[in-house]
Formats: C-alpha cells, structure tokens, sequence
C-alpha cells in the first residue's frame, strides 16, 4: 500500500464530520454537497443563501488551502478533458438521481444509520471499484 | 444573518477537512477504489473520522427542540430503498471513479484554478441541470395524464 496517509485523513475526516455537525446542530440542515450544489444552480426559495454561503466557504477554504496543504492540488491521475467530462455529467446527474453524494449519503446519512444511504455508499463504491478496475487493470491505467 | 456565517465558515472547515484528508487528489480517490492494485486505505479513514464526529452530533441533535439557529431540523425523512437510489449512485459512483472527482473536492479545487477541475465542475453543472429537465418533463407529462400524483420531495 503506497500513499496510504491514516492520521492525515482521519484528521481531514474528523473536520468534514465538525463541519458537516456544525450545520446540522446550529442550521439544522444536512451538508450534503451535491445537494447544495443543486440548489445553487435551480434556486429554491429560503434555501439559497445558506447554501450560496457554503460554497463559497468551500471555495475561500480551498484558496486556504494552497499555502496550507503543499500537496493538496497534486492531483496525480488526471484524465483528458473528454472523459472528465463524462464523469461530471455521470457525478451531477448520478447524484440528483440518487439524492446524495459522498457527504450526504457517505458522512450524514452513514452517521444518522439511514439505511438508505448506507445503500447508496455501497452501490458507488462499488460501481467505483468497477470502472477503477477496468480502468487500470483492463485498459492499462491509461484512458 | 447568523445562519449564514454559519454556512460561511462550515464551508471552509469543510473544505480544509477534504484537503488536509487528501481528498482534492484523485490519485488518493482512485487509490482507495483500487482494491485489486496498490489499495490506499486513506478515503476509509476519512469516512471513520468524518461519521464518527457526525453519529455522536445527529444523537445530540435528536435531544434537541430545534437547531440553535434555526426553526426547525431539516432531515430527510424517506426510508423506502427504490430503483432510483441505487440507479443514482451506481452512475454516481462509475463517475467518480472515472473522474476521482466527487462534488465537495471538485468545488473546493475549483480554487486552484486547474482547468481539469474547471472541465468537470462545468459538466457536473450540466448533469444536475440535465436531471432537473428530465424530471421538469415527466412531471408535466404526468400532470397532464390527468391522474393525482404525489411527488416526494428532493433532499
């Protein structure tokens, strides 16, 4: 196993899960980012602004992080334009379909035992595994 | 007003969270999701600290009235596991995978200015848009079918 960065991650992990707590105990809204996303872009009244403010908290925390973090923008595998595009639309249809993405389903929905979401982390984990594995053991890690 | 810097400043920790994590790195995504090559078993540990800090929150919110800024909890509340979940995250997750990009890390690394990242954040825009017409278009096709159709809402 190479990369493999335990304490980094569960120190990372532990700040998305304050975070994601922050809003559910002082907002009371769940910070799921797809969610949040969406809403953005096809506005739904009352519920703009606090999402409008998350995202850009989200994007002055990743300015933060590029004196921060010196690796965090080491992306290491990108793929072509072509197939990151691809993988967008699957990502924001995927995830309005399935009502949740990684912080939704995968940090909220795992941490209030939704069955539902529990479902829903398995399922994209898996058909992630999926394409990894055609990816760099059918194709040659190369698309 | 108070709600909203709170939103402000839960989306930076958030996003301090996914970078300091390794998560704004597809390699550490792909990594993780490459169980039969050099697995890195980092993404787990992520997920271990993220919903151990949220289960202990979510039991304390129940013990709650109401969330200290705001009138009431908004928790979605659907317990039926259908088709469309499992469809929605089976594409979610073929993307995920292809890209090693999912909505938090890809928004939080629109701030490098990378334009992979710009590429995909404009085609996710695009998907989110693509499901919101879909749907736009077969509740129109079912309200005019004259029957009584209760939507369940979104979360």
């Amino acid at each position: 196993m190479h990369n493999f960065t335990p304490i980094a991650s569960l120190m990372g992990g532990i700040l998305v899960g304050l975070s994601a707590s922050t809003m559910l105990l002082m907002n009371g809204k769940i910070a799921g980012i797809s969610g949040i996303f969406a809403g953005i872009l096809n506005p739904v009244k009352d519920d703009t602004l606090w999402k409008s403010c998350f995202v850009v908290g989200l994007l002055v925390g990743g300015m933060l992080l590029k004196p921060l973090v010196s690796t965090a923008y080491d992306f290491g595998v990108v793929r072509p334009y072509s197939v990151l595009a691809v993988a967008g639309l699957l990502v924001g249809y995927g995830t309005r379909l399935g009502n949740g993405c990684t912080s939704g389903h995968g940090v909220c929905g795992i941490g209030r035992l939704s069955p539902r979401s529990l479902v829903a982390t398995a399922t994209f984990i898996a058909t992630g595994a999926i394409v990894v594995y055609l990816v760099n053991h059918i194709l040659g890690g190369q698309l | 007003m108070k709600a909203a810097l709170t939103s402000f400043i839960s989306g930076i920790v958030f996003a301090l969270g996914l970078g300091i994590s390794g998560m704004t790195r597809p390699i550490k995504v792909i990594g993780f999701l490459d169980f039969f090559g050099n697995w890195d078993a980092s993404l787990a540990f992520v997920m271990l600290g993220a919903i151990t800090v949220y289960f202990i929150a979510y039991r304390l919110s129940r013990k709650m009235p109401s969330p200290i800024l705001a009138p009431a909890f908004s928790i979605p509340e659907r317990t039926r596991l259908d088709a469309r979940l499992i469809a929605g995250a089976a594409l979610f997750g073929a993307g995920w995978g292809l890209g090693g990009f999912c909505p938090g890390p890809a928004i939080t690394a629109l701030a490098s200015g990378a334009s992979p990242v710009v590429v995909f954040v404009a085609a996710m825009s695009i998907g989110t848009f693509l499901y919101t017409l879909t749907t736009e278009m077969r509740m129109s096709k079912l309200r005019s079918a004259s029957t009584v159709v209760q939507v369940a809402p979104d979360s």
